[in-house]
């Protein structure tokens, strides 16, 4: 956006590179959490330290880019059925 | 004090949904609020075991039994009815409000039927119904889509009653209770059913149906269809363990579409069949743990899809505008709206304290339990998923993305919160959310087995907590791969609603030219002589059509007893 000083006060760059920060505080507290619980793994894997943290991140970047390249083959114009 | 009553609950909405179109003003707002209080009612006066039974050909039917699992769903649908009435309520379709109610009706029909014809007869009741609700919103896109919609549901119908006339021809009876696949017919009844639920290969009908229907109709559709296959799955099909892959499938289907798709209705619709994917993977696992789960799931799933969609409709609403291209920067002018949906979408990613938590997570945990690992994986990584493509996807491109004022500026659109019944019907929802999130209990003491699940354990909120958290971060690192195009994405559909156009075109018309047209030519002159030969015989001057003097008639007449006589004797 511009800047312009009318701007929303969410979408100022300031506030945004804050919400960035605050977002990765808030990461990095939440791994930290599993030094508190107990877990008690199924699998094995399921039970290394911040198992769910790279595999939640892991499997949303496969998802994406999987979406992306399926995109190449079956994306269309939406006006594609219209004729 | 209790009412034994012999009449299916389902009834009292299929017939008073007939009178709201004779109704205006206030006395059919007020018909809309009290017909699913009173089917609610009756609902709860059906004591368990069958209540009614009907004699019909060499079958007895059975219109009305009473369990704990017909109850839940019967109830949720009921609920369901009454709050999108609420948001329905200044509705000026009246033909929409109609069949919105009567497939209400069919899906509490179903709810509580206690054989195979009376939940086929409901089931397509419930097809005609909800064709209607796409159909009235009256649109060239909403047509066309509603015609594809029946199509597929009628060819789903047919499906369905060969199966079901193979497993009455076999078994010589119509009860409706748990089955194998293990026959021709038992496989077609499968199929049927998971037509309806939105699997492969038929899923692309959902999609592109409920999307095109009013701001209220697609509120009404997302709640019914699916959600009865859900019920008679589990009912008829537990621990089937092709389910599991059917569901796994559906899952990730829901995902990937969904994360290419632009319309924000259609993001929900493909979510709808992701959720989906859930339940029937926990049938599929066949556990008491994993059916309660699939049936919380789609207690929960009702509530918090129709509060996304209810927020997509007031958006709908308000500016008209459905392409998250051309959505953005609303939650300035839709505070309330912003907040409701949010709440929806926290729920359907199974964030802590919300009804997804409560649910989703026993079906995840029924696959540990029987330790199926390649099962539990691919769950874990498709509630990630559900975070990515509806929890934030969803608010993020329609209420942030942009500074606030795009709209005003791009379209001179004047957005703002709905009228007071549809954010009344959003705040009912989103405080059910929440309060299935935080106090689960009345919802698991509904469930048709023993609850022995807890869901608030340090574990599994710090787990659900990384796994969400790190997904949502995943969003924001990749939002430039996500940035939303005009485009739509090939499915299924492709085949009906393009590739058999093409082969017609290629045959019939381009190379079949001049035989089609010798062919038609020589029909053309086979008719016409049929119909000259006819006229011939049977026209005013015809031999058979000229008018007899009476004597001749007496003749005839004579002649024939005659005959009679001699063939009497001989």
């Amino acid at each position: 956006m511009s800047d312009k000083q009318d701007i929303h006060w969410l979408c100022r760059p300031e506030t945004i590179k804050l919400l960035w920060i605050v977002g990765i505080i808030i990461l990095v507290i939440c791994v930290s959490l599993e030094f508190l619980i107990h877990p008690h793994p199924y699998f094995g894997v399921d039970g290394w330290f911040g198992f769910n943290a790279w595999f939640g991140f892991g499997s949303c970047a496969v998802m994406v880019i999987f979406a992306k390249v399926l995109g190449i083959f079956l994306k269309r114009k939406d006006t594609y059925y219209d004729d | 004090m209790m009412i034994n009553s012999a009449l299916p609950p389902g009834l009292i909405l299929i017939l008073g949904s007939l009178f709201l179109p004779a109704l205006i003003g206030n006395a059919r707002k007020t018909l809309m609020l009290l017909l699913p209080v009173l089917t609610m009612y009756m609902i709860w006066a059906v004591p368990d075991g069958v209540q009614l039974s009907v004699h019909f050909l060499d079958y007895t039917l059975e219109p009305l039994q009473g369990d704990k699992l017909s109850r839940l769903f019967a109830t949720i649908f009921t609920l369901m009815a009454f709050v999108g009435g609420i948001f329905a309520l200044n509705q000026k379709s009246d033909i929409e409000l109609m069949s919105a109610y009567a497939y209400a009706g069919g899906a509490v029909g179903v709810a509580m039927a206690g054989d195979l014809l009376t939940v086929f007869v409901f089931w397509e009741f419930m097809a005609v119904a909800s064709t209607l609700v796409i159909w009235s919103a009256r649109t060239k896109e909403s047509y066309a889509a509603s015609m594809r919609y029946i199509i597929v549901h009628l060819f789903g119908g047919v499906i369905l009653m060969i199966g079901i006339i193979g497993q009455v021809y076999a078994s010589g009876s119509i009860e409706f209770g748990a089955m194998k696949a293990d026959s021709w017919w038992t496989w077609l009844i499968l199929a049927g059913f998971l037509i309806n639920a939105g699997a492969p290969p038929f899923s692309a009908w959902l999609p592109d149906a409920y999307p095109s229907a009013s701001w209220s109709g697609s509120v009404f559709l997302s709640a019914f269809t699916t959600k009865t296959a859900v019920y008679v799955l589990i009912r008829s099909f537990p621990g089937e363990t092709v389910l599991i892959y059917v569901g796994l499938y559906m899952v990730f289907y829901g995902i990937i579409y969904a994360l290419l798709e632009n319309d924000m209705r259609r993001i929900l619709a493909y979510s709808i069949i992701n959720q989906v994917g859930f339940m029937v993977t926990g049938i599929g696992i066949g556990t008491e743990m994993a059916l309660n789960g699939a049936a919380a799931h789609a207690f929960a799933h009702i509530i918090y899809k129709a509060l996304l969609l209810m927020s997509a409709g007031a958006v709908i609403h308000a500016i008209n505008k459905h392409k998250c291209t051309d959505l953005g920067g609303l939650y300035k002018a839709m505070p309330l709206t912003m907040i409701c949906g949010t709440i929806g979408a926290l729920a359907i990613s199974g964030f802590p304290l919300t009804s997804g938590f409560t649910t989703k997570t026993m079906i995840a945990g029924a696959a540990a339990d029987q330790h199926l690992a390649t099962v539990w994986f691919l769950l874990e990584a498709a509630s990630a998923g559900v975070f990515l493509h509806a929890g934030i996807k969803f608010p993020w491109f329609v209420f942030f993305q942009r500074a606030p004022g795009y709209v005003e500026r791009e379209f001179s659109a004047k957005p703002k919160d709905p009228p007071f019944n549809m954010k009344l019907a959003m705040v009912i929802f989103a405080v059910l959310c929440i309060g299935l999130g935080v106090y689960p209990e009345p919802l698991y003491a509904l469930l048709p087995y023993t609850v022995d699940y807890v869901a608030y354990t340090g574990t599994h909120v710090v787990h659900m907590l990384e796994l969400l958290l790190f997904a949502g971060f995943a969003f924001f690192v990749l939002l430039k791969m996500m940035k939303r195009t005009l485009t739509i994405t090939l499915d299924f559909d492709w085949f009906y609603r393009k590739f058999f156009n093409l082969l017609h075109e290629e045959f019939v018309i381009k190379h079949g030219g001049a035989a089609f047209q010798a062919f038609k030519n020589s029909s053309q002159k086979r008719i016409n002589a049929f119909i000259k030969h006819v006229f011939k015989h049977h026209g005013p001057e015809g031999v058979l059509a000229r008018t007899w003097p009476t004597g001749s008639m007496v003749l005839w007449v004579a002649v024939l007893l005659g005959v009679y006589l001699l063939i009497y004797y001989v």
